[in-house]
């Protein structure tokens, strides 16, 4: 096995992201709404976002661990559908924040919480296109070998570390040192 | 073609206190509904493994039966792997249950091995929703592992390995760190450039 592991899909105009475009550092998270280590990592995310706010951009791509989490699919899809109505960071942060109750009709209440249009969302779900982009998502993130949820690339490499804010923030400075 | 995932049966510290969080102090999994699986696998037989050896624990349902060859498999992959329960090993061999079906469609079946016994495998398996069979190497301990050469002697458990098995022949394989859980990527190409 090789030392390191390469993000087999790199960042592109379509991907979601957030943070400056030509920051220093690109971090690409594949994750699952339902996954709770998930939503542990996404406020230290969110704290990584601002600790970096100059030098760090994140990408956040969909890996829904179905067999496990029979919500992640749902939730991943309406947020790609969300994400057609220019909300893809509010839905994803409701998401999180929410991500002890992800019933369809609560799902749909995060959308309306964050003034997007649920029957567009819904129809745009219904047309497949969502549901494309989730499994495409979900490819990419299985070549790049994505070894679970969370799972961090960090300017193109598998991050195995510790995603614990002290360790990550420490790594992500040591590259901005480099 | 068969992908064979092996392991050991210890859990590790590091994972599951640091790099996935504190077990004890993160956010519990939640409860989840059962369901089918979407995939169906064909049913194949521990007998027939790849060496011919005979590791199959005596669990009602877990007793493979039947033979691969008469499933029209030509490819498997297995991986021997650590414990059932340990974090490593279930996000290991979650993310090879969500990509079963990339599996399947190249006309590879998944195995997993480790020397948990039927019972344990079969709550695992539940409770997790793997899409693929579980093999208990428990009686003899470790017989497939040490037959496939990746049995841990110092703590009676195996090697984290996959191989590819094509035709009974070892085809590819690879052994990573016991704390370094591998992604389905290396197998997933092994696979591909075989069929």
């Amino acid at each position: 096995m090789s030392d390191k592991v390469h993000l087999s899909i790199p960042v592109g105009p379509d991907d979601h992201s957030r943070g400056p475009l030509d920051a220093k550092l690109t971090v690409v998270e594949y994750g699952d709404y339902q996954c709770p280590y998930c939503g542990q990592a996404y406020p230290i995310v969110e704290q990584l976002l601002s600790t970096f706010a100059d030098s760090m951009r994140l990408i956040f791509r969909n890996l829904p661990l179905a067999d496990m989490h029979p919500h992640a699919e749902a939730a991943a899809e309406m947020a790609e559908a969300v994400a057609l109505q220019g909300k893809f960071w509010e839905i994803h942060d409701a998401l999180y924040e929410n991500q002890r109750d992800l019933s369809d009709a609560s799902i749909r209440r995060y959308v309306e919480g964050v003034g997007a249009d649920v029957e567009a969302a819904t129809k745009a779900i219904a047309d497949g296109g969502p549901r494309q982009r989730v499994e495409a998502d979900f490819e990419g993130a299985i070549r790049s070998g994505a070894n679970g949820t969370p799972t961090f690339f960090v300017n193109g490499v598998r991050y195995d570390g510790s995603w614990m804010y002290e360790p990550f923030s420490e790594y992500l400075s040591e590259l901005l040192d480099d | 073609m068969r992908v064979l995932i092996t392991g050991n049966a210890r859990s590790e510290p590091f994972r599951s206190s640091e790099a996935k969080g504190s077990a004890s102090t993160g956010p519990s999994e939640p409860s989840y509904t059962h369901r089918e699986n979407s995939v169906k696998q064909p049913k194949l037989s521990l007998e027939r493994s790849a060496h011919g050896v005979r590791g199959g624990g005596g669990g009602p349902r877990i007793r493979p039966v039947g033979d691969p060859r008469s499933e029209g498999e030509a490819l498997g992959v297995q991986g021997t792997y650590p414990a059932d329960w340990s974090p490593v090993c279930s996000d290991e061999l979650s993310v090879f249950s969500a990509a079963s079906r990339m599996f399947h469609d190249r006309n590879a079946q998944l195995l997993g091995v480790s020397v948990d016994g039927p019972w344990c495998h079969e709550a695992f398996k539940e409770q997790r929703n793997i899409a693929f069979p579980l093999l208990a190497d428990s009686n003899p301990k470790g017989g497939v592992a040490k037959a496939y050469g990746v049995y841990r002697e110092d703590d009676d458990t195996s090697e984290r390995a996959l191989f590819v098995i094509e035709n009974g022949k070892v085809v590819w394989s690879d052994v990573s760190p016991v704390g370094v859980n591998p992604g389905a990527d290396g197998a997933l190409r092994a696979v591909e450039a075989l069929s």
